[in-house]
């Protein structure tokens, strides 16, 4: 069979229409200098004294940061806004690498989940960068930049390496998104949260099932409590400690106002 | 409560009337703090103290509740009725179905506690009725085949997990600012991977294209997808997003899933409702 040609669609650039056509929602706090009363000096010298990101965008000083370089994802709605595009920037990037060489005997079902997911993913982390570029509007350097990804040894040619951290990374989006949810204040962004979670579920349950077809894993007992029925709720300190510990993300940034 | 007459609250009108009443929720969580409030989530529902309920009608996070709650029964009497009957194969379909069972059970149970420990009285269960006034025979009860059975069986499996999804969706802006949101949008996201691994089943994709409602789904089904086809999403076509060539109408609506409203999940409900 032919292979697949992919079009990869980049991270690089924006068409600006998105975000100007994105629906201009009032009551989202830009995150400013107002923050810094938030953090202490405790915590402040806490930070890693990292040299300045060339890609944290400005010059540091502007960002919402101490002066230290390091883009922070800022708090409240902007704050889960720019977490979330930091987890669908991770998983758009790590489809396009998957649907771009599929590892051998990829059967036919597989190749079209994959596929499917990969374009979900894609459109997912454009969304953010369209809402979240129309809520900081000028103050592009508010929004988490560009993420840079290095998978090391990582086989994209192997079946239950791929398979299995689409696994990881669906579920723990699950999680992220429903731990996240509470910390929204607009409705707007509550919704379309929802939206996009409910999706993340349904992949994560067809993956499960093509790493362990005909069992109960599609809704295991690993991610769904046994006794209420829930499924996994984490909070972004939780969730971005075990993307760092991918050791795969090449761009620093800090979650300060976020739990 | 009889379950008509709460059903019969879930009119549009009804839920533009209560958003004074939900304002008045988020005032007592004001004095409490937002991390207090914050801080009760992970202790799940029967953990809230029930002054928060003081005004428990016209309240729209115990609406929200208790639809849920209607709707868990719904899922939760279909899959034990399944697990019993004649029509369902063994091995990865009764694999799914007792997983999903064992969901359903513990959701009734936990809504339950959750709206009793918040001192507000359950909905009754209701008397269900899964062939819709003769419509379906899942269960073989009136002498359908076994294929035509199972068949229908995996169908209605299928509109009640899409329903689920869209359904608790549109409620969780009425549980903003409760420490209910959190265990809803946990319950939410178990049955979107219910009707992903349903549909599979079924030989779909785990997600919704357009308003589709896939292969071999009753007209009757219908209601459970219309909106799906939705490609506007905070005022942005996503069908245009990126540098390199719009998305397709496809990929752009399994994207992203739609809520539906009280009352339009009350109305499909309320087809499989006998009194």
């Amino acid at each position: 069979m032919k292979k697949q040609k992919i079009k990869v669609i980049s991270p690089k650039g924006n068409s600006g229409n998105p975000r100007r056509q994105f629906i201009k929602l009032g009551g989202l706090a830009v995150a400013g200098a107002g923050l810094m009363v938030a953090c202490s000096k405790e915590e402040m010298a806490m930070q890693p004294t990292t040299p300045p990101n060339p890609d944290a965008g400005g010059d540091g000083d502007e960002t919402p940061d101490e002066g230290n370089g390091i883009f922070d994802l800022g708090e409240g709605d902007l704050g889960v806004l720019n977490y979330a595009y930091a987890l669908e920037q991770l998983e758009a990037d790590f489809y396009t690498k998957v649907v771009n060489g599929f590892y051998k005997n990829c059967s036919q079902e597989e190749k079209t989940v994959l596929t499917d997911l990969y374009y979900h993913e894609v459109n997912h982390r454009e969304f953010f960068r369209a809402a979240i570029g129309a809520a900081v509007g000028d103050k592009t350097e508010l929004m988490l930049p560009d993420l840079e990804f290095d998978y090391g040894d990582f086989d994209f040619g192997n079946r239950d390496q791929v398979l299995n951290t689409a696994k990881v990374l669906e579920d723990t989006g699950v999680s992220a998104y429903n731990g996240a949810g509470k910390l929204l204040e607009n409705p707007t962004y509550l919704v379309l949260a929802g939206k996009i979670v409910s999706v993340e579920a349904r992949h994560a349950s067809a993956i499960r099932t093509l790493v362990n077809p005909g069992s109960a894993d599609f809704a295991g007992d690993d991610v769904v409590t046994v006794d209420n029925g829930l499924d996994l709720s984490k909070d972004p300190s939780e969730v971005l400690a075990a993307v760092a510990g991918l050791g795969w993300l090449q761009t620093e940034f800090t979650a300060r106002f976020l739990p | 409560m009889n379950i008509i007459k709460f059903l019969d609250e879930f009119t549009t009108d009804n839920l533009v009337n209560k958003k004074s009443s939900r304002r008045d929720m988020f005032s007592t969580f004001g004095s409490l703090g937002k991390k207090a409030a914050m801080a009760a989530v992970p202790f799940g529902l029967a953990s809230m103290p029930s002054k928060v309920f003081a005004q428990d009608s016209g309240n729209a996070a115990v609406d929200a509740l208790q639809l849920a709650l209607t709707l868990e029964y719904l899922e939760d009497e279909f899959y034990q009725l399944a697990l019993d009957c004649t029509s369902l194969p063994d091995g990865r379909p009764r694999v799914i179905y007792e997983q999903i069972a064992k969901h359903e059970a513990a959701h009734v149970d936990f809504l339950m506690a959750g709206l009793e420990g918040a001192g507000v009285e359950p909905v009754a269960k209701p008397e269900f009725d899964f062939t819709a006034g003769g419509m379906f025979d899942p269960f073989r009860q009136n002498g359908a085949d076994k294929e035509t059975a199972y068949a229908q069986l995996l169908a209605l499996a299928q509109a009640f997990e899409d329903t689920g999804v869209r359904a608790y969706k549109g409620q969780a802006t009425n549980l903003q600012g409760t420490p209910f949101l959190t265990a809803a949008l946990q319950i939410h996201s178990v049955e979107a991977r219910h009707a992903s691994e349903i549909r599979r089943l079924r030989g779909l994709k785990g997600w919704i294209t357009g308003n589709e409602r896939g292969a071999g789904m009753p007209e009757a089904t219908q209601a459970v997808y219309n909106g799906e086809e939705n490609v506007t999403q905070g005022g942005v076509d996503v069908t245009t997003l990126g540098d390199e060539g719009p998305f397709t109408f496809e990929s752009s609506t399994e994207a992203y899933d739609e809520p539906i409203t009280g009352d339009t999940a009350v109305a499909i409900a309320s087809l499989f409702i006998k009194s």
